[in-house]
């Protein structure tokens, strides 16, 4: 995934050239992950920028830039340090648009390395999409596998609004998958079936993706159908797909590494409550992170949904 | 040598018009009677309007409002002192400079009367929507001055703020990275003694707050910010400087509010009414008048001819304010630049009722 991100923000930025790159460690070490390597020295400092270590300071840099014509793609190392600009995305970013009735925009696109399971410190594993789904303006990006992680930033790319781009680092290099070099675009706002089925309905993003396919690979030898989707976009969130997968299966589970309270299961679960309220068969089920901080990595797989616990609900909803 | 000063720093003060409406001759920067005349009549025009404003207020005709009275210098003298081509980025206590910046007042109006058209900014007048939030425009200001840089072009950016706003931490951001890539960015601190209920003395220890520029690398200077030929002098020369590629500049304008911060509080419960009249001792108008007096462009005929017709725009921009109709539905279509299909349900519903 990280191979993605690179290779799709060079091939953009050899497009357009109003595209900067700004960030903690972004030029000359290539980003701690490596997502940004290369770009400096293709690009030069004027457009790979190392800003100094703050937050708030890059988000209200990156706004005035976008407002301008330039197209910030701004990286926040770690989300769990993301707090220090959020009132930036939330009062400008988000409200611009609006409260200037279309004449100032923030098109600009704020990578977000997200989530845990790489055995990081403390505030480096956060799952927070949650506090950024509540606020109107915004759009949500989380791709789940290198594919979409490329198409989905060249969409962002071109997006006239702010879009936060989750990247959950435990895909950064957990698996390998061939991505086409030429340019490509996935839809925002469009999730992805990855798999029909007929028994019950599996919603997930990020991280979970991956997990929840070993879940339901063993399901599947049990004889239970299960239809994935990918949701790929949270905000603006495809409920369209959902409510029609749920239609036919008749049950739910929602599958989320972010904390279980407030969470985004529970507005998909009020969702399918109000909208396929007569084709439940069983109660909708939450597979969560629990309502504790992320614990240090010692803990760590304590917190996360694993097959195990995936694989345990399934079957009970299926045979509610 | 053991010890060796690796750092010194000084901050100049600079008045040209004395609270009398002296000038000081070797100081006085000779500007054209027509200049002068302008700056005159848009301060008596600020001034009315913001009665004005106050006055809708209570009669329910306007929202909260932060009054302008005693600052007339700094808003006149700055927005008048920018190119066509900078761009101005005030607080809310500034918005009356977008009118210098060619917006119609009816508009400005609107904000404060509660409807959100009134930042529907024409992009033309680069002037950008006066932040509510404290300090935050600081940081918009040194992204829009790199974008400037990025893209060439020969304008800068000014970026207003009060002394309260220098406790924010994007105030020290912005600072930072404005020094760090010397972007065309003019700090302009309109330091009115008072945020709020607290005093300028209680907000920072520093003897002066243009000092704080030094320690993100560029220099500063502190006007006497009732003096609008100071506050216009050093604002050109500041942007003309920036635009020349020297990189930011901080001004501290030392000014005063005169009324109340927003009409909803009550200055009388935290300060004094001895000090408010040291500062009407000082007031902008008052010198500028008497410095026109001496070239022979002010007398009472001109104050009565510049009143009324102030009084005309005034009530003008009020009225056509006040017949504004404004779209409900424009609290939908423009959240995002397509309207999400959520919304739309959420739009038809909230007006189905």
């Amino acid at each position: 995934m990280v191979e993605a991100i690179n290779n799709c923000l060079k091939q953009e930025m050899d497009l357009d050239k109003n595209i900067v790159v700004l960030g903690e460690d972004v030029g000359v070490d290539g980003g701690v992950f490596r997502v940004t390597e290369g770009l400096y020295e293709k690009f030069g400092k004027q457009r790979i920028i190392d800003t100094p270590l703050s937050e708030s300071g890059i988000i209200g840099t990156a706004i005035g830039m976008a407002t301008m014509g330039i197209r910030p793609v701004a990286e926040i190392q770690f989300q769990g340090f993301e707090y220090n600009a959020y009132h930036q995305i939330v009062q400008h970013a988000a409200r611009l648009r609006n409260r200037t009735r279309g004449q100032f925009t923030v098109p600009m696109i704020v990578r977000l390395p997200c989530s845990g399971g790489i055995r990081a410190l403390e505030h480096h594993g956060e799952s927070l999409e949650s506090i950024y789904l509540h606020i109107p303006g915004l759009k949500v990006v989380y791709p789940s596998c290198p594919y979409d992680a490329k198409g989905l930033l060249a969409a962002a790319l071109k997006d006239e609004d702010t879009v936060l781009y989750f990247e959950p680092k435990r895909l950064y290099r957990a698996f390998r998958e061939e991505v086409p070099e030429e340019r490509y675009e996935v839809e925002i706002g469009k999730a992805k079936i990855l798999r029909e089925g007929t028994d019950i309905t599996l919603i997930s993003w990020g991280a979970m993706t991956f997990v929840s396919k070993d879940a339901i690979e063993e399901a599947s030898k049990q004889n239970i159908s299960v239809e994935h989707i990918d949701l790929r976009t949270l905000a603006p969130c495809d409920w369209d797909t959902i409510i029609k997968s749920v239609n036919k299966t008749g049950r739910a589970i929602i599958v989320h590494e972010a904390s279980k309270t407030m969470g985004f299961g529970a507005e998909i679960a009020t969702r399918i409550m109000e909208n396929s309220f007569l084709s439940l068969e069983a109660p909708v089920k939450r597979v969560t992170g629990w309502d504790i901080q992320i614990p240090y990595p010692k803990l760590e797989d304590y917190y996360f949904p694993n097959k195990e616990r995936i694989l345990k609900e399934i079957i009970k909803t299926v045979n509610f | 040598m053991p010890i060796e000063r690796v750092f010194q720093g000084t901050i100049d003060h600079l008045q040209i018009l004395d609270k009398d409406g002296n000038v000081d001759t070797n100081l006085e920067p000779k500007l054209p009677n027509e200049l002068l005349d302008k700056m005159y009549r848009l301060m008596v025009l600020g001034r009315l309007w913001d009665k004005k404003c106050i006055a809708l207020q209570r009669t329910g005709r306007m929202y909260t409002y932060p009054p302008l009275e005693g600052q007339e210098a700094v808003t006149v003298g700055a927005t008048l002192a920018l190119g066509n081509e900078d761009w101005f980025i005030p607080s809310y206590r500034e918005s009356f400079g977008y009118y210098i910046r060619g917006l119609p007042l009816d508009i400005i109006n609107l904000g404060w009367m509660g409807v959100e058209e009134g930042l529907k900014l024409d992009k033309k007048a680069k002037s950008f929507p006066y932040a509510i939030p404290i300090g935050t425009q600081h940081t918009h200001a040194t992204g829009v001055a790199y974008a400037l840089k990025l893209k060439g072009e020969r304008s800068a950016v000014l970026v207003c703020g009060g002394d309260g706003s220098t406790s924010e931490g994007d105030f020290h951001d912005a600072l930072n990275f404005a020094g760090v890539f010397q972007v065309p960015c003019v700090f302009l601190i309109v330091n009115n003694q008072w945020a709020i209920s607290v005093p300028r003395k209680s907000q920072t220890k520093s003897e002066t707050i243009a000092q704080k520029a030094l320690g993100y690398g560029f220099k500063a200077i502190q006007v006497d910010g009732n003096d609008i030929l100071a506050v216009y002098n050093t604002v050109k020369e500041a942007l003309e400087n920036a635009r020349s590629g020297s990189g930011p500049f901080l001004i501290e304008a030392v000014t005063y509010r005169i009324g109340a911060h927003t009409t909803a509080d009550d200055p009388k419960k935290y300060r004094s009414e001895e000090e408010v009249n040291f500062w009407r001792d000082r007031d902008p108008i008052k010198r500028l008048k008497v410095y026109l007096a001496k070239k022979g462009v002010w007398n009472e005929d001109y104050e009565a001819k510049v009143n009324a017709e102030a009084v005309k725009i005034i009530d003008d921009a009020v009225q056509k304010a006040e017949t504004y109709k404004q779209e409900p539905k424009n609290m939908f279509n423009f959240l995002y630049a397509k309207m999400t299909k959520d919304l739309e349900n959420q739009m038809k519903e909230c007006f189905e009722a």
